[in-house]
C-alpha cells in the first residue's frame, strides 16, 4: 500500500490500529525521498539513522500506550529554519553550513511529545527569504506539478515533500505568505496561525513581528490537528499567547450557514489571472450555496501593504542576521586580517545576494535621518491595516480571496526581477502585518494543470472560522495528487 | 583681564542590579564559574533563541526610580541598539531608548553646607556584555559570555554638576539609595557601579553650553576627581589657545593621570536603535506599582531624621553610622537585641572605624554579626570583663566574628571580682611602691594612676579598673 498517499490522521490511524508499524511508515517516507531527491530536492539534510531510531522508540510508546495521540508515529518534515538539537540547521545558507543546534525549537519538541518522527529538514529560500525556494545555496526545490516550475517559497520544500507525498506533512513558517504560497503552488492545504499562536522560541528569525510556524499537509483535518499539537503557550517566547481556544478538531463541520464571508473587490483589481480569479470566485459560490452569505467589499489599504511589508521585515532581518558573524557558530571565512575584516569576508561570502538586499535595505530604513520616514511610516500603515481588517472583521466572520495573483511561476524568472517576485506577495503580506491566521487550499487547476490557491482569512485567534470553512469547502471536492505522487516511483 | 571659567558636568551611571538570574533568560548572574558555564541559547545568541524580561530586574529598576523621584514610564518598551562586537552575542544589546522605564527624577545633594537638586533625565534598563580575553601568546581572543545579559540600569542625569565634589556628592547619594533599596551592592572599584562623565565648560556667566567630551574608564572616586580635573585643565588650554574642543569619548589612564581620546563623534556609530520586535510591551499597573511602594525600605534620608529622634546620638554619628547600609544594619540589629543606642554608636565610631582603617575594609565589608556585638556590649555592662579586654575581643569579633563568651571562658579573660585577692594584690603594689604612695599623699594626685596601672599589669588586665581605684583609695586613706 502506498502510505505516503494517506493523510497524516489516516497513516496515524493505522499505526494506532496496529495496521502499519512505525518502522514501514518512516522507511516508507525514505524510500520516496531516496527515490525523488534528485528530481525535487525539497530536503537540506535527511536523518535517515535518527529517524529509524525514533521509529523504534516511537513504538515501544505506541504499543505500551504512553502515546496515545493521533499524530503518534507519523513521519514528518520540518522546515531547516527551525532548531533541531544534534541535527544540521541551515536555514538554507551557507552561513550556517555547519550549524548543529543545541536545543530544539519549542514547535518541534510538541511534535516529538506527541510521537511525530523528524525525517529530516526541508529546504527554503536562504533564511525565508523569497518566494520560489531559489534562494537556497543548497540548490533550487522543484515543483511536483511541473519540475520546471518553482514550488513557491519560502517553505518550498515543506509544500514539495508533502505534494511529492515523501511526507505526510511537514512544517513550515510564513513571514510574509511562506507557508499560504507554496501549498498553493504545490496543490497541498497550509495555516499561518495568528501571530502568537505558536512558540517562535528555536524558529530562526527573518522578521520577529511577523514570523509564525505553521502546518502543510494535504488536507484541513491534517492541518487542524498538527495545529492542536503545537500551538501551546511557551513561556520562553514573550509573544506567545495562551488564552485563546485551541480546539481546532471541533471546527471540521461541514456547515457554513449564516457565515458572513466577505470578498476584498481590490484583491480582483488588475495583475491577477483570470484562471485565478475565476476559480477563487467559484470556490466562494460553492460556499453560498452551502449556506454561506457572501458579499463583496472593498477593503481598501491594499496598495500599501507590500512596501510596509518590505521595511518592516527587512529591518528587523537586518538586525536579527547580525549575529551571524563567525565568531560562536557556523562558517568563518578561511582567511582574515583583523576582526572587522573577519565579519566583512565572512557575511560577504556566507549570505547570498537576496539576504544581503534585504540587509541593506533593513539597515538603510533603521539608520538615522531615515528612521522615521521608513521604519516608523511602515509601522503606522501597519496599525491602518489592522484597522482595514479589524473594521471588515465587524462585518465578516471569514474573508475570502486568492493566495497569490498566478500559479506557479516557471523557475528563474523570479530571480531576474526581484520587484515581480515581491508583488506577487501582494494577498499574503497584509496577513502578517496584521497578524491574523489564514489558510490556502487548492480550488483549481489552470490551463497547465497547475494548483490555484484559495486563502481564507479569519480574526485574530479566530482559526476556528477559516478551519470551518476550508472544511466545508474541501468537503465538495477530491483531492488530487500531484504527478509526481501519481506516476510511483 | 583673566576669563573665570565654569565646569558643566553630566554623569551617566551603570549599576549592575542585584538579581538572582539574568535580565532575559534563566542563568545565574553570579560572579566567578568556569567561562561560559552561566549560559544558555538566550545569553549566547543562539539562533532561534528568545529573550523573556526577568520580572525581578523591573521591579529594582521602578524602585531606583521611585526613590530617586523619576516619574515610571507605564507603557515601556525595549530596543535594540546595533553593533558588531564579539562580547555582544547577538551583536545587538537589548536596551531602552524611546521608552526608558523612569523620567525626570531629581536627587538632593549637599556639598559644604549648600544644598542642591541634581535632576535625573532617565534610568533605562539594558543587558550587560560577555568578557573578552585576549590571550597574547597565542595571539587569540576568546570570549566568556557568563556576563552576557547581566541586568544594569543606566540613570542619566542632566548637566546639573559644577564640581568634582557635587559628582561625587552625587554618585554617593545614588549609591547609598540603590544599596538601602538591596537593588545592587554599587562597589565602584568591582565594576557594579560604573560612572561615565560628560564635562564641558563655559565662561562663568554664560548661558549656553559648551562642547562636551565623554569620559571613561572612571574605577573609583579618586579617579573621578582627578579625571575631572585634568579634563577642566585640559578644555581650559584649548579654548585658551583658541581652538575648539573636540565632541568625543576618551578614556583616562589613572596610573599616568591623563586621558586620551577613544573616539570622535565623527566615527561615532549609528545604532539603528529600533524597538526590539521579541519584547512585549512593559505594562507597569496601578497594581504593580503600589506593591513596589508598599515594599520600599527606609531609605538613608529618613533613617537619619529617626536616629535623630529615638535614639539621641550626636548627628556626627548619625552621619557615619548611615553612610553605609551595612553599618545602619548592625547599627539598628544590636539594639533590637536590647543594647544601648549611645554604646552601640560608640563601638561602631570608635573601634569599628579603626579597625577598618587598620585593615583596608569599607564599611560595606563588615562582617561581624550584631548578635556578638550586642553579647560584647552586654558582658561589658554586667562588668564580665572590662573595657580594655573588651576592646581585644572585639577585635577578635570583628575580623573573625567569634562569639565574645566562648572566647572569654577559652582565654580566661574575665574580670576578677574576688576582693580578698584584689585587695591582697592591691596592698603588695602599695608595700613595692612607697614612692608613689608618699607622692599621692603629698597631694600628687597623678600618681594613683600609676598605681593603678601596676594593679592591672599584677593582674594581668583582668580586674575592674574602678573597683582597683575604690578598693586603693580606701587603703590609701587608711
Amino acid at each position: 500500500m502506498d502510505l505516503m498517499s494517506l493523510t497524516a490522521v489516516e497513516l496515524g490511524q493505522k499505526i494506532k490500529n496496529k495496521e502499519v508499524t512505525v518502522k514501514e511508515a518512516v522507511e516508507e517516507s525514505l524510500r520516496r525521498i531516496d527515490a525523488l531527491e534528485k528530481d525535487i530536492n525539497s530536503f537540506v539534510t535527511v536523518d535517515k539513522e535518527g529517524a529509524l531510531k525514533q521509529a523504534e522508540e516511537v513504538q515501544k510508546k505506541i504499543d505500551s500506550g504512553e502515546l496515545t495521540g493521533p499524530l503518534a508515529g507519523v513521519p514528518v518534515a520540518i522546515k531547516d529554519n527551525m532548531c533541531t538539537k544534534g541535527l544540521l540547521t541551515t536555514c538554507s545558507s551557507k552561513i550556517l553550513g555547519n550549524f548543529v543546534p543545541t536545543y530544539t525549537a519549542t514547535a518541534v519538541e510538541k511534535l516529538k511529545e506527541a510521537g511525530a518522527v523528524i525525517i529530516g529538514k526541508t529546504n527554503m529560500d536562504e533564511f525565508a527569504m523569497g518566494s520560489t525556494s531559489e534562494t537556497s545555496y543548497y540548490g533550487a526545490t522543484k515543483n511536483p506539478w511541473d519540475l520546471n516550475r518553482v514550488p513557491g517559497g519560502s517553505s518550498g520544500g515543506s509544500a514539495a515533500a508533502v505534494s511529492s507525498e515523501e511526507v505526510p506533512y511537514a512544517l513550515g513558517s510564513d513571514t510574509g505568505g511562506s507557508i499560504r504560497q507554496p501549498a498553493s503552488f504545490c496543490g497541498v492545504t497550509g495555516i499561518k496561525p495568528t501571530y502568537g499562536r505558536v512558540s517562535r522560541y528555536g524558529l530562526i528569525a527573518y522578521g520577529s513581528s511577523l514570523d509564525q510556524i505553521g502546518p502543510i499537509a494535504k488536507d484541513v483535518r491534517d492541518c487542524a490537528t498538527i495545529l492542536e499539537i503545537i500551538c501551546q503557550h511557551d513561556d520562553k517566547d514573550s509573544t506567545s499567547y495562551s488564552e485563546a481556544a485551541s480546539d481546532f478538531t471541533s471546527a471540521l463541520v461541514d456547515d457554513v450557514k449564516g457565515m458572513k464571508i466577505g470578498i476584498p473587490s481590490d484583491y480582483f483589481a488588475e495583475g491577477i489571472d483570470p484562471e485565478v480569479k475565476e476559480a477563487v470566485l467559484a470556490a466562494a459560490k460553492v460556499l453560498e450555496e452551502k449556506g454561506a452569505v457572501v458579499e463583496e467589499f472593498s477593503l481598501g489599504m491594499v496598495d500599501y501593504a507590500i512596501p510596509a511589508y518590505y521595511i518592516i521585515a527587512s529591518a528587523e532581518a537586518s538586525s536579527n542576521l547580525e549575529r551571524f558573524d563567525g565568531v560562536k557558530y557556523g562558517y568563518r571565512t578561511a582567511d582574515y586580517t583583523d576582526l572587522h575584516n573577519m565579519y566583512k569576508k565572512t557575511r560577504s561570502e556566507g549570505f547570498g545576494a537576496e539576504v544581503k538586499r534585504r540587509i541593506m535595505l533593513g539597515s538603510f530604513v533603521l539608520s538615522s535621518g531615515y528612521y522615521d520616514a521608513y521604519y516608523v511610516k511602515a509601522l503606522k500603515t501597519k496599525a491602518l491595516i489592522k484597522k482595514a481588517f479589524d473594521d471588515a472583521f465587524a462585518r465578516y466572520d471569514v474573508i475570502l480571496g486568492p493566495v497569490a495573483p498566478t500559479t506557479a511561476l516557471k523557475c528563474g524568472e523570479s530571480l531576474s526581477d526581484p520587484i515581480k517576485m515581491y508583488l506577487g506577495d501582494i494577498y499574503t503580506v497584509s496577513v502578517n502585518l496584521a497578524g491574523l491566521p489564514g489558510i490556502s487550499l487548492p480550488c483549481g487547476y489552470d490551463k497547465n494543470g497547475l494548483p490555484i490557491g484559495l486563502q481564507l482569512l479569519g480574526q485574530t485567534f479566530d482559526e476556528k472560522s477559516i478551519l470551518r470553512a476550508a472544511y466545508a469547502y474541501e468537503q465538495s471536492r477530491s483531492y488530487k495528487r500531484s504527478p509526481i505522487a501519481e506516476r510511483g516511483l | 583681564m583673566e576669563k573665570t571659567y565654569e565646569t558643566v558636568i553630566g554623569l551617566e551611571v551603570h549599576v549592575e542590579l542585584a538579581t538572582k538570574t539574568k535580565i532575559f533568560c534563566g542563568c545565574s548572574t553570579e560572579f566567578g564559574g568556569e567561562p561560559n558555564t552561566h549560559t544558555c541559547p538566550v545569553c549566547t545568541g543562539m539562533p532561534g533563541s528568545l529573550p523573556v524580561l526577568n520580572k525581578a530586574v523591573l521591579e529594582k529598576a521602578v524602585a531606583v526610580g521611585l526613590a530617586t523621584n523619576c516619574n515610571i514610564t507605564r507603557n515601556g518598551k525595549f530596543d535594540r541598539k546595533n553593533y558588531f562586537y564579539p562580547d555582544n552575542p547577538q551583536n545587538y544589546q537589548i536596551s531602552q531608548l524611546y521608552f526608558p522605564i523612569c523620567r525626570d527624577g531629581k536627587v538632593e545633594i549637599e556639598v559644604e553646607g549648600e544644598k542642591k537638586f541634581v535632576r535625573i533625565h532617565e534610568i533605562h534598563m539594558e543587558e550587560d556584555a560577555g568578557k573578552l580575553v585576549h590571550d597574547s601568546f597565542t595571539d587569540t581572543s576568546l570570549v566568556d559570555y557568563n556576563r552576557s545579559g547581566v541586568p544594569l540600569i543606566e540613570i542619566v542625569s542632566e548637566p546639573d554638576m559644577r564640581s568634582a565634589e557635587e559628582v561625587i556628592a552625587y554618585l554617593d547619594k545614588l549609591r547609598l539609595i540603590i544599596q538601602y533599596l538591596g537593588a545592587s551592592d554599587c562597589k565602584l572599584n568591582e565594576g557594579s557601579m560604573r560612572a561615565d562623565v560628560n564635562l564641558s565648560i563655559r565662561e562663568k556667566g554664560s548661558e549656553e553650553f559648551g562642547t562636551r567630551t565623554e569620559m571613561k574608564n572612571l574605577n573609583s572616586f579618586k579617579a573621578i576627581a582627578r579625571a575631572i580635573e585634568n579634563e577642566r585643565e585640559r578644555q581650559i588650554d584649548i579654548i585658551e589657545s583658541g581652538e575648539k574642543v573636540i565632541q568625543e569619548t576618551r578614556r583616562w589612564d589613572d596610573e599616568k593621570g591623563y586621558s586620551y581620546a577613544m573616539r570622535s563623534k565623527e566615527d561615532a556609530q549609528d545604532y539603528r536603535y529600533f524597538p526590539d520586535p521579541d519584547l512585549v510591551p512593559i505594562i507597569v499597573t496601578d497594581e504593580f506599582l503600589d506593591e513596589i511602594k508598599s515594599r520600599q525600605p527606609e531609605l538613608r534620608d529618613e533613617k537619619r531624621i529617626r536616629y535623630k529622634e529615638e535614639y539621641s546620638i550626636p548627628e556626627y554619628d548619625i552621619d557615619i553610622i548611615t553612610n553605609s547600609k551595612k553599618m545602619a544594619d548592625i547599627f539598628e540589629e544590636t539594639i533590637a537585641l536590647g543594647a544601648e543606642p549611645k554604646k552601640v554608636s560608640n563601638w561602631l565610631m570608635v573601634e569599628t572605624m579603626r579597625l577598618m582603617k587598620e585593615h583596608d575594609k569599607d564599611a560595606d565589608d563588615i562582617s561581624f554579626s550584631a548578635k556578638n556585638l550586642a553579647k560584647l556590649i552586654d558582658m561589658v555592662d554586667k562588668k564580665v570583663i572590662n573595657g580594655s579586654v573588651a576592646k581585644e575581643v572585639f577585635e577578635k569579633v570583628f575580623t573573625d566574628d567569634i562569639e565574645p563568651e566562648k572566647y572569654v571562658e577559652e582565654n580566661g579573660l574575665k574580670t576578677v571580682n574576688d576582693e580578698g585577692a584584689l585587695t591582697k594584690t592591691i596592698e603588695e603594689i602599695v608595700a613595692a611602691n612607697p614612692k608613689s604612695v608618699e607622692d599621692y599623699k603629698s597631694g600628687k594626685e597623678k600618681a594613683i594612676g600609676f598605681l593603678v596601672g601596676q594593679t592591672m599589669k599584677a593582674m594581668k588586665g583582668k580586674a575592674d579598673p574602678g573597683e582597683v581605684n575604690r578598693i586603693l583609695k580606701e587603703i590609701l586613706a587608711k
